[in-house]
């Protein structure tokens, strides 16, 4: 397919010919335990073990390198149709495949909303022309994100998107009726609601956290509570409908004790957490720069411990970015007139690494589990989150987590530079990518053309 | 000093040196000639986002009485409200070679902004943003109770031991903030006094006591009662159920005028809602500074631009400059 790309111009780092090229990785510690080869062909992994050779075969030196199923992000802002000045499917794929992603879930507060079997097939497509990962979009819950009617999920779901994950994101599905509709509904076809925990009456104009620093710098306050009493209801709807209910970027300490007395209950409820919420904190807003200006805000300490926490212990089940490109404009002004949102997708796997491994509370086995295998199977996607073995999908990130550096713009690969950890110090890097075979990221460098 | 931001980092000694500067502006004022010849060639720019025609106008006329040129820059039928960005303005007026810029903007943080974003090089002043701050209304407050206080022996005494009551809408004013910080600073003593509605969430970090009953507050004896002005709009989103209300239980009436101690005063920033907040005894009373307040802030504004603007190159010694 080629409705995107251009004939290949020969600059920049090119694979040439089809996907069927084998390569041999040679060394890799397979999610951080023992080393071993891995031969690539056809798309798939095709062998795994000690001192492999195969003649004729691309061969990366995977020594010390860390062996990852091929990270999915549950929850991405691609912003195409519509807002493509912030961001389109082609260039936030490249961010994901940047930060070792092969699948990317796409939220549906595009323009027109992703509330149709149409618009969900043209993302689809636009994804599979882009090449660079798996573009699986999320429909609307309901009618324009409105909240008020139900969209055609069933439409959606039959579709060729094969649409399994339905939100609002962006507003919360307030009326706890339509919640309870939706919540029934998507049980037909194995759905999911992933609900945007936010009660709207209590964060009208809300510009931060609640609490101290919202008191002194008099930013109106988006209280924990509004998050909270949205999750308690929702587990609550949950559990008496007998659905599933996925919960996205949980931010406070009391959303994490109230997913685990639900679990504990039986409540069949999935949880995530953003890569900013387990490392930054409500003290970054002092200086009024809007790239600390995420929607929800930016906690405190305790809730970064209590995050944290309930990632290690499994009642957060996934890490998801929520990747929300913005334009230099709607950063660089006052606080109040800022958009919400931060780019993640470059700067995840890096995150992650320093608030959760070099701490000790996750295994490079769990960085799997909970940035890959848990959120495909949350998302009912074959092929993604696969493990590494063979006859799987050749779908996996190397990933050397030595370096230690400073996050630059040139990090970024997406259209948009609103990023949090620019000038901070990250440790890690994304070595490889490969997508189905085929490297998207070769030693450090993104692919500049892929064939699909 | 660069720019001025807010009171909450403002150090002890700098407060001490803008008061001090005021005072020997207020000296100026006196005489026949009130125009000093401080900062002429400078250019100080009104941003106004928001109508505040008394905190305009107070600007001007300290600019004007140093000698420098004055721009008001309205955002009202300017381009702003054609949706020029903050970024845009900010280097129209660095294009233009203002020397201050004075703003006033609905939104906290905005003179932070525009102070750190490198679109201008000029000082900036903080005429009031948002909910966040207001440092020179809390500097022309702190002066006049020191100059009510202390009379003539004013210069470098702060206000140890001044106990003062901020009465009203804590939650939404950035005069309280200012207040707060400035008046812990200068050694006073400060309580607040707030329909707990009104009073943000989690105030634990403020160096303050909060008492939800006026009463209490009256019988605790203050040196000073400020009342805040009380905006209509706040009873339409259930902050208070009525205006009667709200008079009845917070505002300064004739009998808790009458039960504060001799010597002490009643500040307002103005405007006044005389009948709501403040009766109009207590507007009136010789206790009241309301009218000092006004006169003072443009000593007050004329210290700070002064400081700002020709204080790099002399400073502490407005005095001499002056004559």
């Amino acid at each position: 397919m080629s409705l995107r790309h251009d004939p290949p111009t020969g600059s920049g780092t090119e694979v040439t010919g089809s996907g069927t090229d084998a390569v041999l990785i040679r060394g890799a510690r397979l999610t951080g335990g023992d080393a071993a080869d891995l031969i690539i062909e056809g798309g798939i992994i095709t062998e795994v073990g000690a001192g492999l050779s195969r003649a004729g075969a691309r061969v990366v030196d995977a020594d010390g390198l860390i062996a990852l199923p091929g990270l999915v992000d549950l929850h991405t802002h691609l912003r195409e149709p519509g807002y493509e000045a912030s961001e389109t499917i082609l260039t936030g794929s490249r961010a994901a495949a940047a930060g070792g992603y092969t699948t990317v879930f796409a939220m549906p507060n595009t323009s027109p909303v992703a509330d149709t079997a149409g618009v969900v097939e043209q993302e689809l497509a636009l994804g599979e022309a882009a090449g660079y990962v798996h573009v699986q979009p999320i429909g609307a819950v309901t009618v324009g994100q409105k909240g008020e009617r139900l969209a055609e999920l069933g439409a959606m779901a039959s579709s060729r998107a094969r649409v399994r994950v339905f939100s609002d994101d962006g507003f919360c599905v307030f009326d706890p009726l339509i919640m309870r509709r939706a919540l029934e509904y998507v049980k037909a076809f194995d759905g999911v609601v992933a609900q945007h925990a936010q009660d709207p009456r209590l964060t009208e104009g809300a510009q931060m956290n609640e609490g101290t620093v919202s008191a002194e710098l008099g930013l109106a306050g988006w209280p924990a509570v509004a998050e909270e009493s949205i999750i308690a209801r929702d587990v609550l709807l949950a559990e008496h409908v007998g659905s599933r209910l996925h919960v996205c970027h949980l931010s406070t300490a009391g959303s994490v004790d109230i997913i685990r007395w639900a679990k504990k209950r039986g409540v069949d409820v999935t949880a995530e957490v953003t890569p900013h919420h387990l490392l930054l904190t409500e003290e970054l807003v002092r200086g009024y720069d809007a790239r600390y200006k995420v929607n929800p805000p930016l906690r405190r300490d305790e809730d970064v411990e209590a995050v944290r926490a309930g990632l290690a212990d499994g009642t957060i089940d996934i890490v998801a970015t929520d990747h929300a490109p913005h334009p230099a404009e709607a950063k660089s002004c006052e606080w109040q007139a800022a958009a919400n949102g931060m780019v993640g997708l470059e700067s995840a796997l890096r995150v992650v690494q320093q608030a959760m491994v070099d701490t000790g509370l996750l295994n490079w086995d769990d960085v799997a589990r909970v940035m890959s295998v848990a959120p495909a199977r949350i998302g009912r996607l074959a092929g993604a989150g696969t493990p590494l073995s063979p006859g799987q999908p050749a779908s996996l990130t190397l990933y050397d987590p030595t370096p230690v550096r400073t996050f630059a713009t040139g990090d970024l690969r997406g259209r948009s530079v609103n990023s949090p950890y620019l000038g901070r110090t990250l440790p890690g890097e994304v070595r490889w990518t490969f997508f189905r075979g085929r490297p998207t990221v070769a030693d450090s460098a993104l692919i500049e053309e892929v064939h699909a | 000093m660069r720019h001025l931001l807010d009171t909450k980092t403002l150090s002890r000694e700098d407060a001490l040196r803008i008061l001090d500067v005021a005072e020997d502006m207020r000296d100026t004022q006196s005489r026949e000639v009130k125009k000093l010849p401080t900062l002429r060639g400078k250019t100080v720019v009104n941003l106004f986002f928001e109508d505040s025609t008394r905190t305009r106008i107070s600007f001007e006329a300290a600019a004007k009485r140093l000698s420098a040129d004055v721009i008001n820059f309205s955002a009202k039928g300017s381009s702003v409200s054609k949706g020029e960005s903050l970024q845009d303005t900010a280097q129209t007026l660095q294009a233009m070679g203002a020397d201050a810029v004075v703003i006033r903007h609905g939104a906290s943080g905005a003179p932070h902004t525009l102070a750190t974003s490198g679109w201008i090089s000029a000082g900036v002043v903080n005429a009031g943003d948002g909910t966040h701050e207001h440092p020179t209304q809390a500097l022309l407050d702190a002066f006049t109770m020191r100059k009510r206080r202390f009379g003539d022996d004013s210069r470098g005494r702060d206000l140890d031991g001044l106990k003062v009551a901020i009465v009203g809408d804590i939650l939404h004013s950035r005069v309280a903030r200012s207040n707060v910080w400035l008046l812990h600073t200068l050694g006073a003593d400060v309580t607040l006094v707030a329909p707990p509605t009104l009073v943000p969430q989690d105030v634990s970090a403020w160096p303050v006591r909060i008492v939800y009953d006026l009463d209490q507050a009256v019988d605790a004896g203050p040196d000073a009662i400020m009342m805040l002005r009380i905006q209509l709009e706040r009873m339409n989103a259930a902050y208070f159920p009525t205006e009667r209300e709200y008079s009845r239980r917070w505002g300064l009436d004739p009998a808790r005028l009458g039960r504060l101690p001799d010597g002490s005063m009643v500040l307002h920033p103005g405007p006044m809602n005389r009948g709501l907040e403040i009766s109009a005894d207590a507007a009136d009373s010789p206790r009241s500074t309301v009218l000092e307040q006004v006169a003072n802030g443009v000593s007050v504004r004329m210290a700070a631009l002064y400081l700002l603007l020709a204080g790099e190159r002399d400073s502490g010694n407005a005095e001499e400059n002056a004559q």
